[in-house]
């Protein structure tokens, strides 16, 4: 009796607290000064969408090339937690941190043609991770690539076609595709919809959204939009010249912004 | 000859090349850069082989040059000559008395003993430039094991002509480790570098780069397993010899178009016609 009463509301109690993927402690990049990122804290959850946001030149890209590994920091570090335990990224060997890249966490570019090998097929671009997985069989690398084409709404007759012949959106999607395929536990995003014409960043927008939330998937998200953060980060980063003014809940952050920075650049928003 | 070294090269350059030749047969199919010499002839006529061939020759050491199988092409019948003055080498174009033979386009028919050394002629000894054109990535990429764009390669082969098209230094991976370019040499041919009893050296002039397949080392042709390797094969047989399991070129006889088949392994069909003591 006394028991089930002090169990009821343990119980009850939704457990908030997921565990953490990402820790960035006091990193640093700068190219000059107030040009790059400088002092960065954060931890990322697993199944967290994380925005960073801030005007052109504060320093998103960056720091999103630090967290990727694809960029050495001058100080500071980013742990990565695996199933096995931490993994310092630039305390290990460049092989190990481009094979956890490669296999294990997933880079979309604002430019297609940065994540793309246009020379090559849709569904050459689809397979290449899984073939650099091992997968050795030409049916189903075919199967998986017709499947997460149709899964980012191209139209998987397309398969044989080169990445010239799609347009900018439809490339994009396919550099999802491409990135998504072998369902990387991270996935870092620079501007995903940045360069494209407004509609059909819109739907580019609800497809990734529908992914992320389909797939679990933990983001890191850079972008200048706010329209874009809001509707598919958790958290928000705010950032200028470098260094984060201003972190919380998306909706806290752009409906009671605290800092002046990002006082302006949410009212820059509400007045066109 | 006069005014020249053994077989050309200084003793100083030979020493090198075989250093990094010692290299290349310890860790097989890893390319291992080396100080090349200009050679007497202009890249792309054979000066990666004929560096090797230089460096590894013996005095007592019997020849053999070939050309696309043959050895009466301008090509082979130069290197020849050319061994012939500067090292006083004795030549051969029979492939079983050969101790060294060097060798651009095909493997000789007749299967290769262990006291005997192919070297190839290697144009681009570089198996990821197609997707790569940074020296310093793809060498990060052997190094990381990073071989996924191979299978990009066939995958579209596959996508665009439904079979593995590629039937020229066709990829391999040797002891199960580097990825390596065979050296254009038909398809055809890969499987004879699998466990070969010779010792197979490969030398690329221009890019100053040698590798090497020890003796009994596994050499696999990359495939996919729906669509496993092949070799080419043939309806006809050869005109000459009647071989039914040699490669075969394609010649035009006569005006009106006729065309035959014979092997493209002229001491091999010689041989099996008995035209050769
Ligand atoms: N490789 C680099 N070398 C020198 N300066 C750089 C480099 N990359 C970025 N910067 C500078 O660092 C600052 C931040 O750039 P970036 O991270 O691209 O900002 P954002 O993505 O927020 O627009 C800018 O002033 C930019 O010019
Ligand atoms: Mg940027
Ligand atoms: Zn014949």
């Amino acid at each position: 009796m006394k028991r089930s009463e002090l169990a009821g509301p343990a119980l009850a109690k939704p457990v908030l607290d997921r565990s953490a993927l990402l820790d960035v402690q006091d990193i640093s990049r700068l190219y000059g000064p107030g040009k790059g990122c400088e002092s960065i804290d954060f931890r990322l959850h697993a199944g967290e969408v994380l925005g960073i946001v801030g005007e052109s030149g504060s320093g998103k890209s960056t720091l999103l090339r630090v967290l990727a590994g694809l960029e050495t920091p001058d100080a500071g570090r980013v742990i990565y937690h695996t199933n096995d335990g931490e993994l310092d990224l630039y305390a290990i060997s460049e092989a190990r941190r481009r094979a956890l890249l490669r296999l294990e966490w997933g880079l979309v570019h604002q430019n297609p043609r940065d994540g793309l090998r246009m020379g090559v097929s849709a569904g050459a671009n689809v397979g290449e991770r899984l073939m650099a997985l091992g997968e050795r069989h030409y049916g189903n690398l075919r199967a998986a690539g017709q499947d997460w084409m149709t899964q980012v709404e191209l139209d998987a007759g397309r398969i044989d076609d080169a990445p010239l012949t799609f347009s900018g959106g439809m490339q994009q999607r396919l550099q999802i595709a491409r990135t998504l395929v072998t369902r990387p536990r991270l996935v870092f995003m620079d501007e995903p919809t940045g360069g494209l014409d407004v509609s059909v960043q819109a739907r580019l927008l609800d497809m990734i959204r529908t992914l992320v939330r389909q797939l679990g998937l933990s983001v890191v998200l850079v972008t200048h939009d706010l329209a874009v953060a809001r509707l598919l980060s958790h958290r928000l980063l705010v950032m200028r010249r470098g260094q984060v003014v201003e972190a919380g809940l998306t909706d806290q952050i752009l409906d009671d912004p605290q800092h002046a920075y990002t006082q302006l650049l949410v009212s820059s928003v509400l007045t066109p | 000859m006069n005014g020249y070294n053994f077989a050309y090269l200084d003793e100083q350059t030979k020493r090198m090349i075989r250093r990094a030749l010692l290299k290349a047969v310890a860790i097989p199919g890893y390319q291992v850069p080396f100080g090349g010499r200009e050679m007497p002839m202009p890249y792309g006529w054979g000066t990666g082989g004929m560096q090797l061939t230089a460096s590894i020759l013996g005095g007592d050491d019997v020849l053999k040059v070939i050309d696309q199988g043959a050895d009466d092409t301008t090509n082979a019948v130069s290197i020849r000559a050319f061994f012939e003055r500067v090292a006083g080498v004795e030549t051969t174009t029979a492939t079983a008395a050969a101790d060294v033979i060097q060798t651009r386009h095909r493997i000789p028919e007749t299967p290769l003993e262990h006291d005997q050394i192919l070297v190839f002629q290697v144009p681009i000894p570089e198996p990821l430039r197609f997707i790569e054109p940074s020296e310093q990535e793809t060498r990060l990429m052997h190094a990381l094991e990073e071989y996924g764009v191979m299978h990009v390669k066939l995958y579209e082969d596959i996508a665009r002509y439904g079979h593995i098209a590629t039937t020229y230094a066709y990829p391999v991976k040797v002891d199960g480790r580097y990825v390596m370019d065979p050296s254009p040499i038909p398809k055809f041919d890969n499987p004879k570098l699998d466990m070969s009893a010779a010792l197979m050296l490969f030398g690329a002039g221009r890019e100053k780069r040698l590798y090497a397949i020890p003796p009994y080392t596994r050499v696999e042709s990359l495939d996919f397993e729906d669509h496993p390797f092949e070799i080419q094969q043939w309806d006809e047989h050869c005109a000459l010899c009647g071989s039914d399991h040699s490669f075969l070129d394609e010649v035009i006889t006569d005006d009106a178009g006729n065309r035959l088949f014979i092997c493209s392994d002229t001491d091999y069909c010689l041989t099996r016609r008995g035209e050769v003591a």
